[in-house]
């Protein structure tokens, strides 16, 4: 047998494969087949729409680079150093992608609120999250961070440590290890995690609507601009709809393969 | 400029417990099998595993004491290494690998980079100073590993197995070649091995190590001719057994005696070289007194010559023609007949 071939499935298996496969594709068909096509580039450009993707833009790549200036240092704790919980720390920066997201809200809000537990101290000195541009980063961050930690953790677990060794018999400082010989080593999978930390910040619904508010221009990003235009303008929040399902599914297309090869 | 390390680490299962001394001038081997704790040693050396007591010393310069509370981190050790699979640096090219060190050390862009193409010319590799390390074949990112422990001019240089990742063609050729640039390097020169091939071209002087203990050191000739452990008796391809000398004969640590002239008094080992055993079908009379009854486990043909191993009170390996093989019907599960002159035994003291 030639060692390229698939093993034979029996056909039971391909039909409930192509159920599955189907489960996922008609939600999508029926999306573009209730498009506007006429009207959908007007939509896209009506002040509202682009002062929502403007805010998304901007809270998501600002939360995508918060989670790579954070996460970076914590997925490098969690592979590399050994302590008394350690378990629970990895648990506990990857529960975001399990928790529902508007659980995640309400968590930030009881931490960063007026009245939370960080919150009232911040607001001493006069710095207000909740309701904020700052706190739909915020809750965007603490939801898709998660992704990249897991992503960079996975990388940092499959270096050859004995390359990070032969750097420093050639005099290479801890610090210079890191930058000259591990970050170029999981340089595709920094890339694949924040693209994939990204995507998901763009997407995020629960947490910036409990935490950060559904104010215009402030905290109303395309997800959000998409239920409410649901409401109203049933045309209009397809169309949105469709735009976030396009550039979601080319940046997973794209990223699949090497998210997968460094997990 | 001299090497002397005192050095005890415990790793795992591995206690390693090595006192060893690299003088200027001479190659040094450290010859074990797998697990013996050899890379652990070169590791400890380097400065990637810390001792956990005893003393490493390059002359006056104290490199590892925690006794003192002294450790001096690797990277400012005056030590190169080349690694068991060379660990050339996957994301830079060949240039790039041997800068590496100096561009650590500050050295400028251009003038590091300079200097690495000079190294690659030096080993040969001047035209693959762009390639990348899965462009390089076997033996060329052996060199440029060589290159690149070099480039940063340390006084000693450790090298962990450097051919066995090399296929056999090449290994002859990059024996040669290493041997020719370890001879021009100026300073303390210590190579781990579990290939005694490779530790008697490139060395001066063999140690042995066993399960994290040095067995034996001296030159490839002294050890050949004394084996002190049943690793280099199979490396030499004769018999070793311990026993206690008692005038004219031994008793072994299995309770059976041979009779061996003048065998002085004490702990000896016996050696039993494998063409000086015979072997018969029936019980033979004569001459020879050292005489039992074994089971053949293996035949093998090398050559104009029959390695026949023989189970039985102990394990023996004799050395026959193929003709006698064949005369005799020698073959596995066969029941045989062992004899050993006695003038033929040789026993040294433990």
């Amino acid at each position: 047998m030639r060692r390229n071939e698939p093993d034979p499935l029996p056909a039971g298996a391909l039909i409930l494969a192509g159920l599955g496969a189907a489960f996922f594709l008609l939600p999508m068909l029926g999306l573009v087949a209730r498009t506007p096509w006429s009207t959908a580039w007007d939509e896209l450009r009506s002040p509202e729409v682009l002062t929502a993707l403007r805010l998304s833009l901007v809270c998501s790549l600002s939360a995508t680079a918060l989670a790579v200036v954070l996460g970076l240092p914590l997925a490098w704790v969690q592979a590399r150093l050994h302590f008394p919980g350690r378990a629970l720390l990895r648990g506990l920066t990857t529960l975001p992608i399990v928790l529902p997201p508007v659980v995640g809200g309400v968590a930030l809000l009881l931490a960063f609120g007026r009245r939370g537990l960080v919150g009232q101290w911040l607001e001493g000195f006069g710095i207000t999250l909740p309701f904020t541009t700052a706190g739909a980063v915020l809750a965007e961050t603490f939801v898709a961070m998660p992704f990249f930690v897991l992503t960079i953790e996975g990388a940092l677990l499959g270096v050859d440590r004995r390359l990070e060794g032969a750097a420093r018999t050639l005099g290479a400082r801890p610090w210079t290890v890191f930058w000259r010989v591990t970050l170029p080593l999981i340089r595709p999978a920094l890339l694949a995690g924040a693209v994939l930390c990204w995507a998901r910040a763009l997407g995020e619904f629960g947490a910036t609507i409990m935490f950060a508010g559904n104010f215009p221009g402030r905290t109303q990003t395309i997800p959000l601009a998409v239920y409410v235009a649901l409401e109203s303008r049933p045309e209009a929040g397809i169309v949105l709809s469709l735009l976030l399902l396009v550039v979601s599914l080319a940046l997973l297309v794209l990223l699949r393969r090497r998210w997968m090869a460094a997990l | 400029m001299s090497l002397a390390a005192s050095i005890t680490v415990v790793q795992g299962e591995l206690r390693l417990d090595v006192e060893i001394v690299v003088e200027p001038g001479e190659v040094v081997a450290i010859l074990g099998p797998n697990g013996a704790g050899k890379t652990t040693l070169l590791r400890t050396l380097a400065g990637l595993v810390p001792l956990e007591s005893g003393r490493i010393a390059l002359d006056d310069l104290v490199l590892d004491d925690p006794a003192a509370g002294r450790f001096v981190p690797p990277e400012e050790r005056p030590i190169g290494v080349v690694f068991q699979d060379h660990l050339l640096f996957p994301h830079l090219d060949a240039a790039e690998n041997v800068a590496f060190g100096l561009r650590c050390r500050g050295v400028r862009r251009t003038e590091a980079r300079e200097r690495a193409r000079a190294w690659l010319e030096r080993v040969g590799l001047g035209e693959h100073a762009g390639s990348k390390p899965h462009q390089l074949s076997g033996g060329q990112s052996q060199r440029v590993a060589l290159a690149r422990a070099l480039a940063v001019e340390p006084r000693v240089l450790l090298l962990d197995e450097p051919l066995s990742a090399l296929d056999v063609l090449t290994r002859a050729e990059t024996r040669r070649t290493l041997a020719r640039h370890l001879a021009s390097f100026e300073g303390v020169r210590l190579v781990v091995t579990h290939d005694p091939l490779e530790a008697i071209a490139l060395a001066d002087r063999l140690v042995i190590l066993e399960e994290g203990r040095v067995v034996q050191s001296g030159t490839a000739a002294e050890i050949t001719a004394h084996p002190r452990s049943t690793y280099v008796s199979s490396l030499v391809g004769v018999n070793l057994y311990r026993g206690r000398a008692d005038g004219d004969r031994v008793v072994l640590e299995d309770g059976a005696a041979l009779s061996v002239p003048a065998a002085g008094t004490g702990e000896v080992f016996v050696v039993i070289h494998p063409r000086v055993v015979s072997l018969h079908t029936s019980a033979p009379s004569g001459s020879p007194r050292n005489v039992w009854q074994g089971r053949i486990e293996g035949v093998d043909h090398e050559g104009s010559r029959v390695r026949v191993g023989v189970g039985g009170p102990r394990r023996i390996v004799a050395e026959v023609t193929p003709a006698a093989t064949e005369a005799l019907g020698l073959a596995e599960g066969e029941p045989v007949w062992v004899a050993v002159k006695a003038t033929e035994i040789e026993t040294y003291s433990r």
